[in-house]
């Protein structure tokens, strides 16, 4: 996959400046709809006693989630360097199937579209896409 | 043969009722012409797709935003057998217009987005459960006809 240029970096940051305010709700509510939507995801979270989209484990867990997302975009001139630790976390602990982010990815988009419509447009879009992407990339830089 | 719940039937109809065919196809052809650069090879000659403003603003890409969209509505009403109402479109899209079956995806996936942002909260995970796996059939009919 392509590297992200300074203008997807621009995008990124610009959009997650309107956005961050609302991080915890952007992440709870996109591992919600992930759990719901593909359910198969559940699969990583049999130790939830509560294992429902709107559980407190998965609001919990979202957070903790998006709180890396941002993380990534104050490091995102070098994700693969700045998540090495969350990689090893993923490889060797989690091992959580690569093909997961892309979905979490895409969720994270719908979020984002339902929360901010006018200003996901195409442009940012792609850029968040790219960006997200890159993240993935730069978690499953230790699988192998 | 696909098995839907009444819920699902019931949120498919409720979308596509409400749904401007004309501002969501435009939408979700021009994000996903955008966001999946690569899907503009089977649009060489729709003129100037040159960036994302161009896009947007160009006729041809909106009036075949809508006749996609129109083509959904096929599935939409003939919900109970997808697989033989997409047979013949199969058929265009692999041996005439040689798209490649993963670009079906990429749109619906943009579909998807552009129908949240519409909706808004009343997209919710279930609804999008529901339109996922309608898309998903949809995807797999014009998929199904490739050899």
């Amino acid at each position: 996959m392509t590297s992200l240029t300074a203008k997807d970096k621009d995008a990124v940051r610009t959009f997650w400046a309107k956005v961050s305010g609302k991080a915890e709700d952007i992440g709870a509510e996109a591992l919600a709809r992930m759990l719901a939507v593909y359910p198969q995801t559940k699969t990583y979270f049999s130790h939830w006693k509560d294992q429902s989209p709107t559980s407190p484990s998965a609001r919990k867990h979202g957070i903790t989630v998006m709180t890396g997302v941002a993380d990534a975009v104050s490091k995102i001139d070098d994700l693969k360097g700045g998540l090495l630790s969350l990689s090893e976390l993923h490889a060797f602990t989690l091992r959580v199937d690569p093909a997961n982010f892309k979905i979490l990815s895409h969720n994270i988009l719908v979020v984002m579209a339902i929360m901010f419509p006018t200003d996901f447009t195409p442009e940012v879009h792609v850029a968040m896409d790219k960006f997200l992407a890159a993240l993935a990339l730069a978690l499953a830089e230790k699988y192998r | 043969m696909v098995e839907w719940s009444d819920f699902e039937r019931a949120t498919i109809q409720d979308i596509f009722s409400k749904m401007e065919y004309e501002v969501v196809g435009p939408a979700a052809l021009s994000r996903c012409l955008v966001v999946y650069p690569w899907t503009q090879r089977y649009f060489g000659n729709f003129g100037n797709l040159y960036n994302a403003a161009a896009i947007i603003a160009n006729p041809m890409v909106a009036k075949h935003g809508t006749t996609i969209l129109h083509g959904l509505d096929r599935a939409v009403k003939n919900m109970d057998d997808i697989k033989a109402t997409y047979a013949e479109l199969s058929v265009l899209h692999s041996e005439k217009l040689h798209v490649d079956p993963d670009n079906f995806k990429l749109l619906s996936d943009c579909l998807t987005i552009v129908v949240a942002a519409k909706l808004g909260k009343a997209f919710t995970g279930d609804v999008q459960a529901a339109f996922q796996k309608f898309l998903a059939v949809v995807v797999s009919s014009l998929g199904m006809q490739y050899h």
